[in-house]
């Protein structure tokens, strides 16, 4: 039909179309949420949106827009995610690239990854109907709808990417890093300890920053589990309103245009930019890692 | 050569895909456009207090007519009237009045809202069945949820801290509380419930929690409250009488009755669907089917604001 030459022509054309179409769909949804979300700063100042204690639109009297509470309750629900999640991510990783046997190997592996295509809204249910009357009962509480059951959850949810990237990470060492350390006489857990995971950091280090870019914008789980009050949080044992959960609370009922619509925009923009941080530090760590170790 | 001929046939047959889908989905969309002209179709959205019970009436409606559709979903007052205002559907549900100020954006659009009232809900406050306390005024209600009364030694329960649940803010049942009980805000540790269901499923687990729901979600079908959780009685202040919103003799003087309502994005066109499915709703048969849902009927009152709407059709 066509000639090679003009077929490899269209074909680059293709390729290259794609990869700046995601680069324009970025760039769109950037321009989008700030255009939108800028808006808000015309009538809300800064320093009572970033630093006002109070998120309450729908307030009795005058509304109340400010966002500290809603971005503390999403540090702390993605800290505590990733608290438990290091530990655990770390083992795990490291029993199946270092002692795992092959056979042990290839069914942990797919079992692990099958973990992140559970739909967030069934673990929402089991958080619902399973964890937080079991941490209720555990801690004593009323009830368990607070920051530690959502961070439980998101933590379960963000172990996969930091298992398979982390074993990626140390399955990709050389052997010969394994072989000098057992011939200086180091027992596996030193040469684990001391020359494996050193070599590795920075592809951990990159593993948990992705990580917690996916909790940071984990929603479903904590709308379920998360209690959502409004007020400050002072533990975890106090129910958190996480950025996300808000914005898909609130969406529902505002009118495209009005100030509140804007707000929420906003609030989605401090989102983006938050996860755009994270991934571009966790990009710049694997970077540097590509750098400084050519073998 | 071979290589060739094989890439030819992926080609033409990849451009005969193309033209199948392309020609496909012209076809279609013409169909589409007919059926749309010939079937009535009713786009409900709005409460999620009235949720069931228009679910209900609508598959009453709908049982011999088969070209008709009717969609009801959920989301809350708020959804519903912010979707009637953009143009979204025919009709919201709420289980609280238009506010002024989505009653002006509406105007500014060229919306100019109908308010019908479906049904009477008696607004209802739970507590666990293991609760000691059983009775509150208003006044006290209020004070638990504005934060002021935090334990419940203060309102005849035991020495225990109150934990409190209430609605998401889209919710009609949300403002309404707060309007006509609170009367202030809402204490910023009153935890947001998706859902009358989820409230009341939230105080059959919390031994300390208090919540308000719609009276279709506290009883079954026979009007006995649901298992776990007791209903509060309330009254207008100290003086007055203690009324359980389960107590049918007394409906009228409960003090959180409330009318549940639905808006009609304009008037409706005489023998049209939407005219013909609010009449259904509000003629007894409409009304039985209130009952069967643990609301309750409308009140002559009720009926002579319809009915001053409906004679202007």
């Amino acid at each position: 039909m066509f000639n090679y030459k003009t077929k490899e022509k269209l074909i680059g054309l293709f390729f290259s179309t794609t990869g700046i179409m995601t680069l324009l769909i970025l760039i769109g949804i950037f321009a989008f949420l700030f255009v939108t979300g800028i808006h808000t700063f015309s009538e809300i100042t800064p320093t009572d949106f970033f630093l006002g204690e109070q998120w309450n639109p729908a307030a009795y009297g005058e509304p109340s827009w400010g966002i500290l509470s809603l971005i503390i309750g999403t540090l702390m629900m993605a800290f505590g995610s990733l608290v438990m999640a290091i530990p655990m991510g770390l083992a795990g990783a490291i029993y199946l690239s270092e002692i795992a046997g092959t056979k042990t190997r290839e069914l942990l592996k797919p079992a692990i990854e099958m973990i992140a295509g559970i739909p967030s809204v069934v673990l929402g249910l089991i958080g619902i109907l399973f964890l937080s009357p079991l941490i209720s009962q555990v801690f004593g509480l009323s009830h368990g709808l607070n920051a530690l059951t959502s961070s439980v959850i998101v933590g379960i949810m963000v172990l996969p990417t930091i298992i398979s990237i982390s074993e990626d990470v140390l399955t990709s060492l050389p052997n010969e890093f394994r072989e000098a350390s057992l011939a200086l006489g180091a027992t596996k857990w030193q040469m684990i300890r001391m020359t494996l995971f050193p070599a590795a950091l920075s592809g951990i280090v990159a593993a948990i920053m992705l990580g917690l870019g996916r909790a940071i914008g984990e929603t479903m789980v904590v709308l379920m589990v998360a209690g959502n009050a409004m007020a400050m949080p002072t533990s975890f044992f106090d129910p958190v309103r996480p950025m996300t959960a808000n914005i898909a609370i609130e969406i529902k009922e505002v009118v495209t245009g009005s100030l509140h619509y804007e707000a929420l925009f906003a609030i989605g923009l401090v989102l983006f930019v938050m996860t755009f941080i994270v991934n571009f530090i966790s990009d710049i760590i694997i970077e540097n890692r590509a750098r400084k170790y050519k073998w | 050569m071979v290589d060739n001929k094989k890439l030819k046939g992926i080609y033409l047959a990849g451009a005969l895909l193309l033209i199948v889908l392309i020609s496909g989905c012209t076809t279609e969309n013409k169909i589409i456009g007919e059926i749309a002209n010939n079937v009535e179709n009713i786009e409900i959205k709005g409460s999620d207090t009235l949720l069931q019970l228009v679910s209900n009436m609508a598959e009453a409606y709908i049982q011999n007519k088969p070209d008709a559709k009717i969609s009801v979903t959920g989301g809350g007052s708020g959804t519903g009237i912010a979707a009637l205002i953009n143009g979204e559907i025919d009709i919201a549900d709420a289980s609280r009045r238009i506010k002024e100020e989505e009653m002006e954006q509406a105007k500014e659009r060229g919306i100019n809202p109908w308010e019908f009232i479906i049904a009477r809900d008696m607004l209802s406050v739970i507590v666990s069945k293991d609760n000691p306390a059983s009775k509150l005024t208003i006044e006290q209600i209020s004070k638990i949820y504005k934060g002021e009364i935090t334990n419940w030694n203060e309102v005849g329960g035991k020495n225990q801290e109150i934990t409190l649940y209430g609605r998401q803010s889209t919710s009609g049942t949300y403002s309404y509380f707060m309007k006509k009980v609170v009367g202030g805000d809402y204490s910023p540790y009153m935890m947001n419930l998706e859902g009358n269901q989820a409230i009341v499923d939230a105080i059959k687990q919390d031994k300390l929690g208090i919540g308000y729901a719609g009276l279709g979600y506290i009883s079954d079908e026979k009007g006995n409250p649901v298992g776990g959780i007791k209903i509060v009685e309330i009254a207008k202040d100290e003086n007055s009488q203690y009324i359980s919103p389960l107590d049918e003799s007394k409906h009228s003087l409960y003090p959180i009755s409330r009318p549940l309502l639905q808006y009609l994005a304009k008037k409706p066109v005489k023998d049209s669907m939407v005219y013909n499915f609010l009449k259904f709703e509000l003629n007894p048969e409409g009304q039985e089917i209130v009952k069967e849902a643990g609301f309750v009927p409308i009140t002559s009152e009720d009926r002579n604001h319809n009915n001053m709407l409906w004679n202007k059709i």
